[in-house]
C-alpha cells in the first residue's frame, strides 16, 4: 500500500497534491461538522438544565430583538414595495394585475420576510456575537468564567441562543406586517389600486399555515444565527485575525444554513 | 515534618496535534507553599497551569488536587473543585462589560450564589486589600491603567478566599516598580489566606520574591525543582543559564533553531 502511494507521489506529483488537498478539505469539513454537532448537543443540554441566567436572556431579547427592529423593518418595507412594483410590471403583460396583493402577501409571509430577516440578523447579530465571544476567548475571559465556577456555555451561549430562537419569529411577524404594508402603499398610491379591494384580497389569500410556516422558519434561523455566532466566537483563533475570521465564518455559515433549511422547511410545509 | 501535597502531578503529557508540549511533568506542591515554575517562552508553563485548572485536558498522567484526580474526575466533581481555585490571568481577563466591583464580586454572586449587596461589600474590602479605593468600584476595566487592572484581577482572584491561587505571569507588561508592588501584594494575599500558590513566570525578580519552591520547566519536563534558597546553587546547567539570562548553554534559542531548519 505504502509502495503504491509512493509510486503515485513520485510519478504524478501534481495529481497526488490535488488528491491530498481534497482529502484534507473533506477531513476538515467532517471534523467541523462533528464539532458543531457536539456544540449543538451541549447547548441543548445546558438549555434544559439549571441554572438559567434569566436576566441575561432578557438583555439578549433587547440586543437581538429590539435593536434589530429598524434593519428588519426597513428590509421588509422596501421588499414589499419592490415586490408590488415588479409584480405589476410582470403581471400586466398577462392582464393579471389583480394577483399582486396575493403575490405580495404570500411571498412576504412564506419566504421573503423570514429569509431576509434571518440574513439581516445574521449580518448584524451573528457577527456581533462572534466578535464579542471571540474577543472574550482571546483575552482569556472565557477561561476566567470557568475559574470563577461559572459554566461559559450557560453564561454566554444559552442566553443568546434562547433569545435568538424566540426573538426572530417576533421580528418576522413584525416584518410580515410591514412588508405587506409596503406592497399596499405602492399598490394604492403609485399603481392606483383600491385600498379596500387590496386589503380584502390580502386577507382572503392568507391562511394560517402561510404565517405559521414563516414563524417556524424564523425560529430555526434564529437558532442557527446565534448558535453559529457563539460556536465560531467560542472557538476563535488567536489575535485580531482569529476574531475577524470567526466573525466572517459565523455570518457565512449562518447564511448558508438559512438558505439550506429554508428549502428543507418549505419542502416539509408545502410539498 | 513533611507537609502533605496540595497538588501532585505525575507523568503529565499534553500534545496539540503533532506538537508535544508536556512530556511527562512530575511536580508536587506542598500545602500552604508557593511554587514558582520558571522556564522560557513556549516551554509549556501556561499549558501546565491550564491542565491543573482543568481548562485543558491532559492526554496522559495524573493531576491530583487534595487527593482527587482532576483528569478522571466527573465534570460535576471538577466544577466543585474549581470553587477552591483562584486565578490571576496574564492580561487580567477582566470582564469589560462589567464594572470593577462586579468583576471582583463575580465569583461570589454566580459561583457561590451570594446576595449582590453582601458580595459588593466583600468586593470593596478585597479592593482595599490590594490598595484600590471605593472610588474605582464603579469604573469599567477599560478606564483603568495596566497596573490597576492587575490589582483588580488580584482582588478578583482572592475574593472567594480560595485554597489554591494560580498566577500566570503576574508582572508581565508592568514597570519594575508596579511589578514589585504586585509581587508584594501577592505575597501578602497568599499569606493572609494561608493559600497554596502556583505561579508561572520568567521574571526572576518576581520568582525570588514570591517563591518558597522553584521548578524549572524545559522541553515539556521539570528539569529541576528545589527551595528558592537553592536556586543560585542548583548545579543544574539549565537553571544556571536561565537565571543568569545567558545566550550560551544547553537551552538553545528555539526561534534560531526554527530559522536554521527553514
Amino acid at each position: 500500500m505504502n509502495t503504491a502511494l509512493q509510486i503515485f507521489r513520485e510519478k504524478i506529483p501534481f495529481l497526488h497534491d490535488i488528491c491530498q488537498a481534497i482529502g484534507h478539505s473533506i477531513l476538515n469539513v467532517i471534523q467541523a461538522l462533528g464539532a458543531i454537532s457536539l456544540f449543538v448537543l451541549q447547548t441543548l443540554r445546558h438549555c434544559a438544565t439549571p441554572p438559567i441566567f434569566i436576566k441575561h436572556i432578557l438583555r439578549q431579547f433587547i440586543d437581538i430583538g429590539y435593536y434589530s427592529l429598524p434593519v428588519v423593518g426597513m428590509t421588509a418595507l422596501f421588499t414589499g414595495m419592490v415586490l408590488a412594483l415588479q409584480s405589476y410590471t410582470g403581471f400586466s403583460r398577462f392582464n393579471a394585475e389583480s394577483a399582486i396583493a396575493s403575490v405580495v402577501a404570500l411571498s412576504i409571509t412564506r419566504e421573503l420576510s423570514p429569509v431576509l430577516a434571518g440574513l439581516m440578523v445574521a449580518g448584524r447579530v451573528g457577527a456581533a456575537i462572534a466578535a464579542e465571544v471571540g474577543t472574550m476567548r482571546v483575552t482569556e475571559q472565557i477561561d476566567a468564567l470557568s475559574t470563577l465556577s461559572v459554566n461559559p456555555m450557560k453564561y454566554l451561549v444559552v442566553p443568546r441562543v434562547i433569545a435568538g430562537t424566540i426573538m426572530l419569529p417576533v421580528l418576522v411577524l413584525i416584518g410580515d406586517i410591514i412588508g405587506v404594508y409596503g406592497g399596499y402603499i405602492v399598490s394604492t398610491h403609485v399603481l392606483g389600486f383600491s385600498s379596500g379591494s387590496y386589503l380584502y384580497q390580502t386577507w382572503q389569500v392568507l391562511e394560517n399555515i402561510d404565517v405559521v410556516s414563516g414563524l417556524v422558519k424564523a425560529a430555526v434561523f434564529g437558532f442557527f444565527v446565534t448558535l453559529m455566532g457563539c460556536y465560531h466566537g467560542y472557538n476563535s483563533g488567536r489575535g485580531a485575525q482569529g476574531v475577524g475570521m470567526a466573525t466572517t465564518n459565523a455570518v457565512v455559515t449562518a447564511s448558508i444554513l438559512i438558505l439550506i433549511f429554508n428549502y428543507i422547511l418549505t419542502q416539509v410545509f408545502f410539498s | 515534618m513533611t507537609k502533605r501535597n496540595k497538588i501532585e502531578m505525575t507523568g503529565v503529557y499534553k500534545a496539540f496535534g503533532t506538537k508535544k508540549v508536556l512530556q511527562g511533568v512530575d511536580l508536587n506542591v506542598p500545602v500552604g507553599s508557593s511554587m514558582v515554575i520558571i522556564g522560557g517562552s513556549g516551554t509549556g508553563k501556561s499549558v501546565t497551569l491550564k491542565c491543573v485548572l482543568g481548562l485543558l485536558q491532559a492526554d496522559k498522567g495524573s493531576i491530583k488536587v487534595d487527593g482527587m484526580d482532576m483528569i478522571k474526575a466527573s465534570t460535576r466533581a471538577r466544577e466543585e473543585m474549581m470553587k477552591k481555585f483562584g486565578m490571576l490571568f496574564q492580561g487580567g481577563a477582566l470582564f469589560d462589560s462589567l464594572p470593577v466591583w462586579y468583576n471582583v464580586a463575580f465569583g461570589l454572586i454566580h459561583g457561590k450564589d451570594m446576595d449582590k449587596k453582601d458580595a459588593r461589600k466583600i468586593a470593596t474590602e478585597k479592593l482595599e486589600q490590594v490598595g484600590m479605593g471605593e472610588a474605582i468600584a464603579n469604573l469599567y476595566p477599560a478606564e483603568l491603567s495596566g497596573g490597576m487592572q492587575k490589582r483588580v484581577a488580584l482582588a478578583r482572584a482572592i475574593a472567594t478566599n480560595p485554597e489554591i491561587i494560580f498566577f500566570d505571569e503576574p508582572t508581565t507588561g508592568l514597570d519594575p516598580i508596579m511589578a514589585d508592588v504586585i509581587n508584594e501584594l501577592i505575597v501578602k494575599c497568599v499569606k493572609d489566606l494561608g493559600a497554596t500558590a502556583m505561579t508561572i513566570t520568567h521574571d526572576m525578580a518576581s520568582a525570588r520574591k514570591i517563591a518558597d519552591h522553584v521548578a524549572m520547566l524545559h522541553d515539556g519536563k521539570i528539569v529541576w525543582t528545589g527551595p528558592i534558597d537553592d536556586l543560585d546553587n542548583s548545579g543544574n546547567p539549565y537553571v544556571d543559564q536561565f537565571i543568569h539570562g545567558r545566550a550560551d548553554g544547553p537551552i538553545t534559542d528555539l526561534q534560531s533553531e526554527l530559522l536554521k531548519s527553514a
